[in-house]
């Protein structure tokens, strides 16, 4: 027993190393103080400075924040809307409803990078900041939909129920009882809805013009003119960013009645 | 709104005349796709009065309990709560309260949070809702425990709250979806006496749903026994153990030791019944009213009426022979399985303590009975 827990031990630090190492590389190389070569040469924050003084930069991170909170906000109240709606409908067509939102999550995200773009032409969308917000919805929906539906499902109908025998209006019912309870739910997935907002890649790479560069697009155009430590430091930055958002949003889950 | 002023809870509602009744169900009929879960039921409830709906799971009584509390209208028929049809009128609208079978506690609320939600609900004054609920509390004897969550109570203490919760806005009725169910048995037993004191002590008119028969008995003032969508009895507990109406009534309520059998001519003051056994001597059955001689009937005995001896009794009273099949000893009672015929048991009790001659396995013994106990139901 001892001795298959040790072999285990091992296979799991392994397989941790080749998980995290890379991550824990490239944090590692934005303290650097050389420029190019990978030799340590001294740790440094001159990356961070020299991060805070890039127009380009801060445009894009101004540009990620927006998306993500408007497509955020967006996902969730039709995400939500969605999930309390299904509650009232037959099992059956819950059953297809609930499969067909599932569906954006297993489409290969090209794909739906490249529909949504061509989608966006033929209505004659100019792709900027709009398209891209509209395309970060599409694929945040169903999150938000399954997330609060997980909760939903495992709180007793007859809540609602003994509310409303108890005089509340539906509005009341919503306000005093199902909305307390779904709180650390609905908490959770705006944190991952965002998370997933700020790191998008490729949805954003097809829907995106001119003006509306974001983090991850800046730093796929940066790459291109050579990996710089500025590079590591940003990617450490968004690293920390995406991980407290979601360990808060896994903290907030955990703590439902 | 205005702040409703209400009287305390311990003052029943004498306003109105006692004999109205508080509910009348007429002819309601509930049906879910090609079943019909309630059909054509009719009843009425008194004021202060404790009614249950009793009956397998399955009978409808949780139907007409969701059509009462308004989350379920009748396809037939009309529901009256104090003279006033309740048809399309909402939960939140209706003068009665709900006891849940799973209590539904709101799990994010505190004690003190759940009994006044209610009466937050009315836009009743903070300091009232404050003293009414402390009555409510005091009342199923939960006082200090107002800043618990549900989760942080024992069962017992959450049906309690449960119950403060449905109380303390004085509804016209209480309704109670099995309230005792998910309770063990010794705190159930507790709850059944302290329940119907809270009941009598605060003049509440109760209608509760069970499936519990000895739970019924002893709460109710009427009990309705209901089997596939309809109410076949209504009475007092003690009429409708005694007196059912029909075979189903009779095993629903209790142990029914029956007999199968046939009448036949008058034998004095009595008449012959003519089991369907033919190894079975006839016995003499109390002449029932209008009833024919030649028609089949099943004759029923509790088995509190059996008298069992070993030696043939005295009296010329009815008497069938049997042999001990089996003995089940639960403490204060002993129960006896005899079989009297190929396919037949009868249970016969014998309380402990009582010095009544023991009887052993495999014994042969009489089973003897006063005439006018057995009854007849027709096929």
């Amino acid at each position: 027993m001892r001795h298959s827990s040790a072999g285990l031990n091992v296979v799991s630090l392994l397989a941790m190393l080749f998980l995290y190492g890379p991550i824990f590389v490239l944090v590692l190389y934005s303290f650097n103080a050389a420029h190019l070569s990978m030799a340590w040469r001294g740790a440094t924050l001159k990356w961070y400075a020299a991060l805070m003084h890039d127009e380009a930069l801060l445009a894009a991170t101004a540009n990620s924040l927006l998306i993500a909170v408007v497509s955020t906000i967006g996902a969730t109240c039709l995400g939500g809307l969605i999930a309390l709606g299904m509650d009232r409908l037959p099992g059956r067509r819950q059953l297809l409803i609930e499969g067909t939102l599932v569906l954006p999550l297993v489409i290969p995200e090209v794909m739906m990078g490249v529909a949504l773009m061509l989608f966006f032409v033929m209505l004659n969308m100019p792709l900027g900041l709009t398209t891209v917000i509209l395309g970060h919805i599409v694929f945040n929906i169903p999150l938000v939909t399954i997330m609060l539906r997980t909760r939903l499902r495992k709180l007793d109908p007859a809540l609602g129920e003994a509310a409303a025998d108890l005089g509340a209006s539906s509005w009341q019912v919503f306000r005093y009882v199902t909305l307390p309870l779904l709180r650390p739910a609905l908490w959770g997935a705006i944190l991952v809805a965002f998370t997933v907002s700020l790191d998008d890649f490729l949805v954003t790479f097809f829907t995106a013009g001119p003006g509306a560069t974001t983090l991850p697009l800046k730093v796929y155009s940066m790459i291109k003119s050579g990996v710089t430590p500025e590079i590591n430091a940003l990617s450490a930055l968004l690293l920390v960013l995406s991980m407290s958002c979601v360990g808060l949003a896994l903290h907030l889950q955990r703590r439902e009645v | 709104m205005t702040t409703p002023s209400t009287p305390p809870l311990s003052i029943p509602d004498g306003s109105r005349s006692a004999k109205l009744p508080v509910i009348e169900i007429r002819g309601i009929v509930r049906r879910h796709g090609p079943v019909t879960a309630v059909d054509q039921v009719s009843f009425e409830v008194r004021r202060g009065e404790f009614f249950s709906i009793l009956g397998p799971s399955g009978a409808g009584k949780t139907s007409v309990l969701r059509m009462l509390a308004g989350f379920e209208d009748p396809d037939q028929g009309d529901v009256l709560i104090d003279g006033r049809s309740m048809l399309g009128v909402p939960p939140n609208r209706r003068p009665l309260n709900l006891v849940f079978q799973s209590y539904a506690l709101f799990p994010h609320l505190t004690v003190f949070e759940n009994v006044a939600f209610g009466l937050k609900m009315r836009r009743v004054a903070p300091p009232l809702i404050a003293e009414q609920v402390r009555e409510a509390l005091t009342m199923v004897k939960l006082l200090g425990k107002e800043s618990r969550l549900p989760a942080q109570l024992s069962g017992g203490e959450q049906q309690r709250v449960a119950l403060a919760r449905a109380l303390v806005n004085k509804p016209a009725v209480v309704l109670l979806d099995e309230p005792l169910a998910a309770l063990d048995q010794q705190l159930r037993q507790e709850m059944q006496v302290e329940l119907k004191s809270i009941q009598e002590q605060a003049g509440l008119t109760c209608v509760c749903v069970t499936h519990h028969q000895e739970e019924a008995m002893m709460m109710s003032d009427r009990i309705a026994v209901m089997h596939q969508g309809r109410m076949w009895q209504i009475g007092a507990p003690r009429e409708v153990y005694e007196r059912p109406c029909n075979l189903f009534v009779s095993r629903f309520l209790g142990v029914s030791n029956e007999l199968p059998g046939r009448l036949e001519g008058l034998v004095g003051e009595h008449r012959r019944f003519q089991p369907s056994d033919d190894e079975q001597p006839p016995l003499l059955v109390h002449p029932v009213s209008d009833e024919e001689a030649g028609r089949s009937a099943t004759l029923s005995l509790r088995p509190e009426q059996l008298r069992m001896t070993h030696e043939r009794p005295a009296r010329p009273d009815p008497l069938l022979r049997g042999r001990i099949e089996k003995t089940l000893f639960s403490g204060s009672n002993t129960k006896y399985l005899i079989r009297v015929g190929h396919d037949r048991l009868w249970e016969v009790r014998h309380r402990s303590g009582t010095h009544l001659p023991p009887f052993a396995l495999g014994e042969p013994v009489f089973l003897s009975w006063s005439a006018s106990d057995g009854r007849l139901f027709f096929e």
